[in-house]
C-alpha cells in the first residue's frame, strides 16, 4: 500500500471528490469463477450486456466481442442469462494451473 | 455590547430559540420525553412563520438522524434534538454523521436509558455516545444551553473542525425548569453563526462528490486518523469561537470552569446541573474555612486533559461525581480524570461517586458528605462510592 495517500492527503469523511474513480479500482482480482465466451455460439443478443453489473461486456459495432477481465468479478449473471449458453463459468484455479 | 432580552425560559425553550435564531435549513425530529418541548417550541416558530426551516416530522430517531445526515451532506445546515432511547436508536447514524464529518448540532436532553424504563435525568444516554466522534458539551443551566448551542454551531462548521456537536442539558432539571435567560438579538446571532460553507456538497453539481462509499482496509484507518486530528483541532478553534462569543454576549466560556480553585486542596469534578448545587456547598464549606472548590467540565469530548491537569495537579484530593455507570468498569468521568492524573508529580487521593441515576435527587448534604470524606482522607482509593443510594 506504499503508493496510497497518507491520512492528511485525503479528502475528509471518506468523500470521493471526483467522478469515475471506480475506473481506477480493478476488481478483476476478486474473481473466483471466470466467464469464458464462445464466439461460435454467441448471437450478440445483448442479454449479457444488459445484465452485467460491472459493465464488463465489451461491445464493438453492436456486436459482443469479449469480456473485460480487469473489472469482471465473476458473478456469473452473464452465463445465467445467456439464452444460447455461449458463456461457461470456469474456476480461476484452472487458469492458475495453466499459467504455471 | 448591545441591549439584550432577559426572559423567563425553560432550557428547552432557550434552545428552541437558539435554533430559531440559527435558522437551520432542515430540522428532522421525533418526539421523546424530555426533549419533546424543544421541537414543540421550534415547530410553533416554523408554523408562525418566524423561521424558514424545512421541518421534517419523521417516524423514528434513526430516521431523524438519517434525514439530517442527508441534508447536511447536501450542504444544508441541519439540526435535530433527542433524549435517551431516542439517542440510542440513532446510535448507528450518530457514528456515520461524525465519520462523514457533517457539522450537525444536536441538543440532547439527558435521560436515563431503559431499562427499567425511566424518564428522568442521568447521563447514561450521552455516555453511550462518547466514542462516536461527536463533540460533547455539558451545561449547568438554561443560559449555558442557549450559549453553547450557538458556540457549538460555529465550532462544528469551522473549516478545521467539521464535526458534529451534542449539547447536553439535564432532563427536566434544565429542560423543564424556568430560569432567567438572556437571548441575544436575532441579527447578532445571524451574524455570529454566518452562513454554512460546506467543504463538500451533494448539491454542488459543478463539483460532483460521493458521500459514504465503501472504505476498506486500504483507506478506513486513514479516515479514522483524520477524525482524531479534527478532535485535536477543537482545542485550537474553540478558544477563538468563545472569545468571539464573549465579545457579543459578555459571557466567557472555556473547556472547563474553575470555581474557587485558587487555593483549593480538595476539588470536586462534575458535569451538568449538579455543578450549581456543588457551588452552593463549596460556598458553605468555604465559610467554614474548608479549602474546597469545583472543576466543572463544559467539554467532555474531546476530553480537555491539559486543562484538567492544569487545575488538578498539586491538589490533596479529587472527588469525581458521575451521573452514569460503566458496568464492570470505572465510571466514565472518573476514569478520564484518573487517567489524566497519571503523570501528575504528586498524586492526589481520587474518589469516585456515582449519583443521581434515573433522576435520583442529589442534595447539598450528599455533596457535603463527599467533600467531608475528601477532607478527612476517607476517600476509597480504587473504590466506588454512591451518593443518595439506599445501602
Amino acid at each position: 500500500m506504499a503508493d496510497l495517500k497518507k491520512w492528511h492527503e485525503l479528502p475528509i469523511g471518506g468523500v470521493i471528490d471526483k467522478p469515475a474513480t471506480a475506473l481506477a479500482y480493478k476488481t478483476g482480482s476478486w474473481r473466483v469463477m471466470r466467464p469464458i465466451w464462445h464466439e461460435d455460439k454467441c448471437t450478440s443478443c445483448m442479454m449479457c450486456w444488459l445484465h452485467c453489473p460491472d459493465n464488463s461486456i465489451v461491445v464493438k459495432g453492436g456486436k459482443m466481442t469479449g469480456i473485460d477481465y480487469e473489472y469482471c468479478k465473476g458473478c456469473g449473471v452473464c452465463a445465467s442469462v445467456c439464452p444460447v449458453k455461449a458463456i461457461d463459468m470456469e474456476p480461476e484455479t484452472k487458469f492458475l494451473e495453466e499459467a504455471e | 455590547m448591545v441591549e439584550t432580552k432577559k426572559l423567563a425560559l425553560t432550557g428547552a425553550e432557550a434552545v428552541a430559540n437558539a435554533m430559531r435564531q440559527i435558522a437551520p435549513d432542515v430540522v428532522a425530529a421525533y418526539p421523546i420525553t424530555p426533549q419533546t418541548p424543544i421541537v414543540e417550541y421550534f415547530s410553533k416558530f416554523v408554523a408562525d412563520g418566524l423561521v424558514d426551516t424545512e421541518l421534517i416530522p419523521v417516524e423514528s430517531e434513526h430516521s431523524a438522524m438519517s434525514a439530517v445526515v442527508g441534508a447536511a451532506a447536501a450542504g444544508a445546515r441541519a439540526m435535530t434534538a433527542t433524549s435517551a432511547n431516542g439517542l440510542a436508536l440513532m446510535h448507528e447514524i450518530v457514528y456515520i454523521a461524525a465519520s462523514l464529518r457533517l457539522p450537525i448540532v444536536m441538543p440532547v436532553v439527558n435521560r436515563a436509558l431503559s431499562g427499567p424504563i425511566n424518564i428522568h435525568c442521568d447521563h447514561s444516554d450521552t455516555m453511550a455516545e462518547r466514542d462516536s466522534g461527536w463533540v460533547q458539551f455539558f451545561v449547568e443551566n438554561a443560559q449555558e444551553a442557549y450559549d453553547l448551542t450557538l458556540i457549538g454551531l460555529k465550532l462544528a462548521e469551522h473549516p478545521d473542525v467539521q464535526l458534529p456537536v451534542m449539547v447536553n442539558q439535564d432532563g427536566f432539571i434544565i429542560s423543564h425548569g424556568v430560569e432567567p435567560v438572556e437571548l441575544l438579538p436575532d441579527d447578532m446571532v445571524r451574524s455570529f453563526v454566518g452562513e454554512r460553507e460546506p467543504v463538500y456538497s451533494l448539491l454542488d453539481v459543478e463539483n460532483p462528490v460521493t458521500f459514504g462509499p465503501l472504505d476498506l482496509y486500504d483507506y478506513y484507518f486513514e479516515h479514522k486518523r483524520q477524525q482524531i486530528a479534527a478532535m485535536e483541532k477543537v482545542f485550537e478553534v474553540f478558544p477563538k469561537v468563545v472569545e468571539e462569543f464573549e465579545k457579543i454576549s459578555g459571557r466567557r466560556y472555556a473547556c472547563v470552569e474553575a470555581y474557587r480553585l485558587d487555593d483549593a486542596e480538595h476539588v470536586m469534578v462534575a458535569l451538568g446541573s449538579t455543578c450549581g448545587t456543588i457551588k452552593d456547598v463549596v460556598d458553605e464549606l468555604r465559610e467554614e474555612g474548608k479549602k474546597v472548590g469545583l472543576l466543572k467540565l463544559w467539554m467532555f469530548r474531546p476530553f480537555p486533559k491539559e486543562q484538567v491537569q492544569r487545575y488538578l495537579y498539586g491538589r490533596k484530593s479529587v472527588v469525581v461525581l458521575d451521573r452514569s455507570a460503566s458496568f464492570g468498569a470505572e465510571a466514565p468521568l472518573y476514569a478520564e480524570i484518573k487517567s489524566a492524573l497519571y503523570e501528575s508529580p504528586t498524586k492526589p487521593l481520587i474518589g469516585s461517586y456515582i449519583y443521581g441515576l434515573g433522576g435520583r435527587e442529589i442534595l447539598p448534604r450528599h455533596i457535603r458528605q463527599a467533600f467531608e470524606a475528601a477532607i478527612n482522607g476517607d476517600l476509597l482509593a480504587d473504590g466506588q462510592g454512591y451518593l443518595g443510594l439506599r445501602e
